[in-house]
């Protein structure tokens, strides 16, 4: 399934608005978050066109480089996170249990 | 009047405005390079309370927009089962077809929805998508009644049909798989109709697999919230009856009283059971003396199972299905850049 797609194609690489399809609030603000920590990055936000439409714009302009490459880091950081956040809150439920076990 | 220094990572609550908001700094947005080692070191966890329909826990150094995420995909895209396609043999009921079914929908059933695929609309049921249940019950009168009985319960039998009335219908091979853990309504005793004698109600419900931004019968959770500890602090001892006061303007067990040198000294015991009323503020002596704040990235979540799945479960779901998405979109990425550059040789 396609639901990636880059809004206009021009010769500048270093801003780019990104259609991401499916997608709300949920993923637009978390992945903005990740985004604006990238130094190289001067500006990134997101909109929903049009609220009956199930899509957002996600907008990246940058200090120096691709805007692809800063939404690819993007992405990567908010899966590192979560895949830690996911860690560590197996590890910190699974201590409760034993505790809670323990004392009974 | 003692002078507020605003503190790092807090907002200070006032009685008409809440101010040092620097989210940005707080944050760490823009100041500084994100680095994954950063946020491993900043990261805190741990449970207060943990059951199957209940779960309080807290989450120290992220971002809103990522807790919020959490809360988001729980009530939104964690999938679960529901009744989705209704076959209506015979209703002879007072409730009408619509509203029947409508009733149906919302009773949720106990499945491990992870051990479903998505169904596709276009194929028939199969035992890897589709859980299916039956409904056939009809009203009698009661003959072994008491002569002097008037209530309905008594005098007809199946007079009320109740979620537990609800049976399933195994597929094929889903009897072995769920042996040990039958699919059933999670509670036995919600009302779905009342009947007379001769009425009857005969249905075939299909449990599919979907999430609560399609329909609300799919959502987890009863509630998925969080919010920011409270921060309290007092600047100058307050004593005696201003002491009382103090402990009288916040929650119960925010704030204890204890002798010192023989006068009654009010001292913070757990801002955690504040609910920031900010009551305090309305006396002018003792709105001096306490700073009120809330921790930025201190998050208290809980979360309330509808009791499809465990609610630790959900939350480790939840997180699954934004890795999901993370992957779904890294996949793309190289499709998306080599596109681009062939867009651009043809200029």
């Amino acid at each position: 399934m396609e639901t990636l797609k880059i809004v206009h194609t021009n010769e500048d690489e270093t801003c780019m608005t990104f259609l991401l399809e499916n997608e709300d609030h949920t993923l637009g603000n978390a992945l903005r978050c990740m985004i604006m920590k990238n130094p190289a990055v001067q500006f990134c936000g997101y909109a929903i066109p049009h609220p009956s439409e199930r899509t957002i714009h996600v907008r990246i302009q940058m200090i120096n480089g691709s805007a692809i490459d800063a939404l690819e880091k993007g992405f990567q950081d908010l899966r590192d996170m979560m895949e830690h956040i996911h860690a560590t809150f197996e590890d910190t439920i699974s201590a409760y249990k034993e505790e809670v076990a323990m004392q009974e | 009047m003692v002078k507020m220094e605003p503190r790092e990572a807090e907002v200070t609550i006032g009685s008409h405005q809440q101010s040092n908001i620097r989210l940005s700094e707080a944050y760490g947005e823009g100041s500084q390079a994100y680095s994954l080692a950063d946020f491993r070191r900043k990261l805190r966890m741990s449970v207060v309370k943990c059951t199957d329909e209940d779960l309080e826990f807290d989450i120290i150094g992220v971002d809103p927009a990522i807790a919020n995420a959490i809360r988001r995909i729980l009530i939104a895209e964690v999938p679960t089962m529901a009744a989705d396609r209704i076959t209506l043999i015979n209703n002879t009921s007072f409730i009408h077809d619509k509203d029947l079914t409508n009733r149906i929908g919302l009773v949720p059933i106990r499945v491990d929805s992870r051990l479903f695929e998505n169904r596709n609309p276009e194929q028939p049921a199969s035992s890897q998508d589709t859980v299916v249940f039956e409904l056939h019950i009809r009203c009698t009168k009661n003959l072994q009644a008491a002569q002097d009985s008037t209530l309905p319960k008594d005098i007809y039998s199946n007079s009320s049909v109740y979620s537990g009335h609800l049976t399933w219908v195994p597929l094929e091979g889903q009897e072995m798989l769920f042996a040990k853990n039958p699919p059933k309504p999670i509670h036995d005793d919600i009302l779905i109709a009342k009947l007379r004698p001769g009425q009857e109600i005969d249905m075939k419900i299909e449990y599919l697999k979907g999430i609560g931004k399609t329909h609300a019968k799919f959502s987890p959770v009863a509630t998925a919230s969080y919010r920011l500890l409270p921060v309290i602090e007092i600047l100058e001892d307050v004593c005696g009856e201003a002491a009382r006061r103090l402990k009288n303007s916040f929650s119960k067990g925010v704030v204890e009283i204890e002798k010192r040198n023989g006068v009654d000294v009010a001292k913070i015991v757990n801002p955690r059971m504040d609910t920031c009323s900010r009551n305090v503020l309305m006396h002018d002596d003792l709105a001096e003396k306490v700073r009120l704040g809330r921790k930025l990235d201190h998050f208290i979540f809980s979360v309330e199972s509808v009791g499809m799945l465990p609610s630790d479960i959900l939350v480790k779901e939840s997180i699954k299905v934004m890795l999901g998405k993370c992957k779904s979109f890294l996949d793309q990425i190289e499709r998306v850049r080599g596109k681009r550059k062939n867009a651009n040789g043809h200029h």
